[in-house]
């Protein structure tokens, strides 16, 4: 009977007759085989199983704890205010990394003064603790934002080729011509000195690395059936780019980010040594190697080494999480080092 | 697609990005804040009439384009103008420079290619032991030392402590023994991070090269483990090598611009920092540009090695 109901209701013409089936039977399983769903826990179950690759990982865990070391003291060295409320009252540092003390100018390292003081009394010990502010959040800001610029353009490339693709790595090409910090340092000569100008700099330097990667991964993910499946489907490109070709094509980059904080410190280090970084005398590792020299040939050394030892350990503890993220999430990939350092 | 044909769009194709490097280069004077004219005054306070004869003398009453085109056209023959500090002819005065960076950057490339290739096979043929993980750490550690941190450091023990090498550069002509006695601690400077790079390259390409089904073939046909790496696997292998050379040669340029600083070096890179303290602008776009034209280059030269050297690979 349910065979005449069905006639009497349809009105068009041409139209298929479906029978022999209850309509509410069909929206049941329409729900039930949701493909976003099933797509949101595998690659969830993918992380997890990424996460405990890396915590078997000892390397990379001796880089993570000397990372978390770091950042507690940074962050204890001195209170921190945010308009005019003070979130965190400890200080650990002996001394204000920013006050001159013309009464012990070039002290050599001692109980008061572990790491010495430099030639304008500052103690080095706590410009060093404090200092991590500076290359850590620079480190992380800037790849934070390069990423968020090269990865759409990066897979807006990737994924419909013609003349975007030609244009986003036409741009990409011209910025490559341009070596890391001499680029950096032509933009900051425009920009001026400074936190901001610094940071733009560098994310101006480093997204075409991202870009350029992610394009390179998605134009092999976009050949995949599942994508083809998605748009047989009818989904939208921009959820089939964001949903289902980027988080396949993010392998690589992610290993290349974590690198890269390494990069970005290393570079930002070498503009402060250069005196193009912060304004002069910030308590800021590479800018306290500023006038190094001068005082290495006048025999204290400990005004240098300490500060770069600082910036030795961090970009090594970057490296050892780096290789443990590569080897977590992309165990085929080892280009050999960090191929994002220019 | 044939060779020929891949070469010729190859080529095409560098010249919107010689463009886009020229603009670029261009746009950077005229992005900083105030007029040229303050530039080349140096900001000191002059009579109207001189700031409209300059503005003459250097077409800034011109529309942008017409700038950018008289220019381009004189630094394609390599006409900078003259430096804003010393009125000297700015190519001239690179080109008196070139010699010595020259000698640096081939010093750091000469390490890096000496200690990276046999230090990357002895790994590879060690694969997963201890040699192996020693060369695994070294890298990790050329990686993370901040050459010019490395430099100082170099400085202090072997010219402050040991007293072996001089401080400053002594002033002789760049092929004169004092001078290439000088060059060696800035060389190893610029040279540990790439030697650790190219190691790395190296041991990953050879060790996929040996898992494959020739090198098999070649051992089981009798012939010795030795005339196996050196006569096969290296030379497969040296097809990706050479394209990370090409990029150590940005990654050089780089170093060289803050190892310079370090050992007072008279070469280009120092001129770069000194011309953007001093504020001397056509000095600093001759230097961005010649960089940056330079690099393309090699990069082309690299791309055309790399297909030339192994048919399969096209774009």
């Amino acid at each position: 009977m349910s065979h005449e109901s069905q006639r009497t209701t349809t009105t068009e013409r041409g139209r298929i007759q479906v029978t022999g089936f209850d309509t509410s039977v069909f929206e049941d399983r329409d729900e039930r085989f949701e493909w976003q769903q099933a797509e949101s826990t595998v690659s969830r179950e993918r992380w997890t199983r990424a996460w405990e690759r890396f915590k078997r990982n000892r390397t990379a865990l001796v880089g993570l704890a000397i990372i978390a070391v770091m950042l507690f003291t940074t962050v204890f060295a001195r209170p921190i205010a945010f308009e005019g409320v003070t979130i965190q009252p400890f200080s650990l540092a002996p001394f204000d990394p920013t006050a001159s003390n013309f009464g012990a100018l070039n002290q050599p390292p001692s109980i008061a003064h572990p790491f010495g003081t430099d030639w304008s009394g500052k103690d080095i010990f706590s410009r060093v603790m404090y200092g991590g502010r500076y290359s850590l959040t620079i480190g992380v800001i800037t790849v934070g934002i390069a990423l968020s610029v090269g990865v759409p353009l990066g897979a807006i490339a990737g994924y419909y080729g013609g003349w975007v693709d030609e244009v986003i790595m036409r741009l990409v090409d011209i910025l490559y011509a341009f070596p890391f910090l001499v680029l950096a340092i032509a933009l900051i000569s425009v920009l001026g000195q400074g936190f901001w100008n610094m940071i733009t700099a560098l994310v101006l330097v480093v997204w075409i690395a991202y870009a350029r990667l992610l394009r390179g991964e998605v134009l092999s993910v976009k050949e995949n059936e599942y994508v083809t499946a998605a748009k047989a489907l009818g989904a939208r490109d921009r959820s089939i780019i964001f949903r289902h070709v980027v988080p396949n094509a993010m392998a690589p980059v992610i290993v290349q980010a974590t690198l890269g904080i390494g990069t970005v410190v290393l570079n930002a280090a070498a503009l402060g040594f250069l005196g193009l970084g912060l304004e002069p005398g910030s308590p800021e590792w590479g800018s306290m190697l500023a006038r190094g020299r001068s005082s290495l040939i006048q025999g204290q050394w400990w005004i240098t080494v300490f500060p770069g030892l600082a910036i030795f350990l961090f970009v090594l503890s970057i490296n050892l999480v780096g290789d443990g993220v590569r080897d977590a999430v992309d165990p085929q990939g080892d280009s050999g080092g960090n191929a994002g350092v220019r | 697609m044939s060779l020929q044909r891949y070469f010729v769009k190859r080529l095409l194709v560098m010249i919107p990005v010689l463009f886009g490097v020229s603009i670029l280069t261009f746009s950077l004077t005229k992005m900083l804040p105030g007029s040229p004219v303050d530039y080349i005054l140096q900001f000191q306070e002059t009579t109207p009439g001189l700031r409209e004869q300059l503005e003459a003398q250097y077409n800034l009453n011109e529309p942008v384009y017409v700038q950018y085109w008289l220019w381009l056209r004189d630094a394609m023959v390599l006409d900078f103008g003259d430096s804003l500090i010393s009125d000297r002819s700015v190519s001239g005065a690179i080109l008196r420079r070139l010699p010595k960076t020259l000698l640096l950057g081939g010093g750091g490339f000469l390490i890096a290619v000496t200690i990276g290739i046999p230090l990357g096979v002895l790994a590879a043929v060690n694969n997963g032991n201890t040699i192996d993980e020693a060369s695994r750490v070294g890298a990790l550690l050329g990686i993370a030392t901040p050459n010019f941190w490395l430099g100082l450091m170099l400085l202090l023990v072997f010219s402050v402590q040991l007293g072996w090498f001089r401080v400053i550069p002594p002033d002789m002509p760049t092929l004169s023994l004092p001078m290439l006695k000088f060059v060696i601690l800035p060389a190893i400077t610029l040279g540990t991070a790439s030697s650790a790079l190219i190691m790395r390259l190296t041991r990953s390409s050879m060790v996929e090269e040996l898992n494959k089904d020739y090198v098999r073939t070649a051992k089981a046909k009798g012939l010795s483990e030795r005339t196996v790496i050196v006569k096969h696997v290296l030379r497969n292998s040296m097809v990706s090598v050479v394209t990370v050379a090409a990029i150590q040669v940005a990654f050089i340029v780089n170093g060289s611009v803050v190892i310079e600083q370090v050992f007072s070096w008279p070469g280009v890179g120092r001129m770069l920092i000194q011309a953007i303290t001093q504020r001397d602008l056509p000095v600093l776009q001759a230097i961005v540009l010649m960089i940056a034209v330079t690099i393309v280059f090699v990069n082309l030269i690299a791309d055309l090695l790399y297909s030339w050297l192994d048919p399969r690979i096209r774009y």
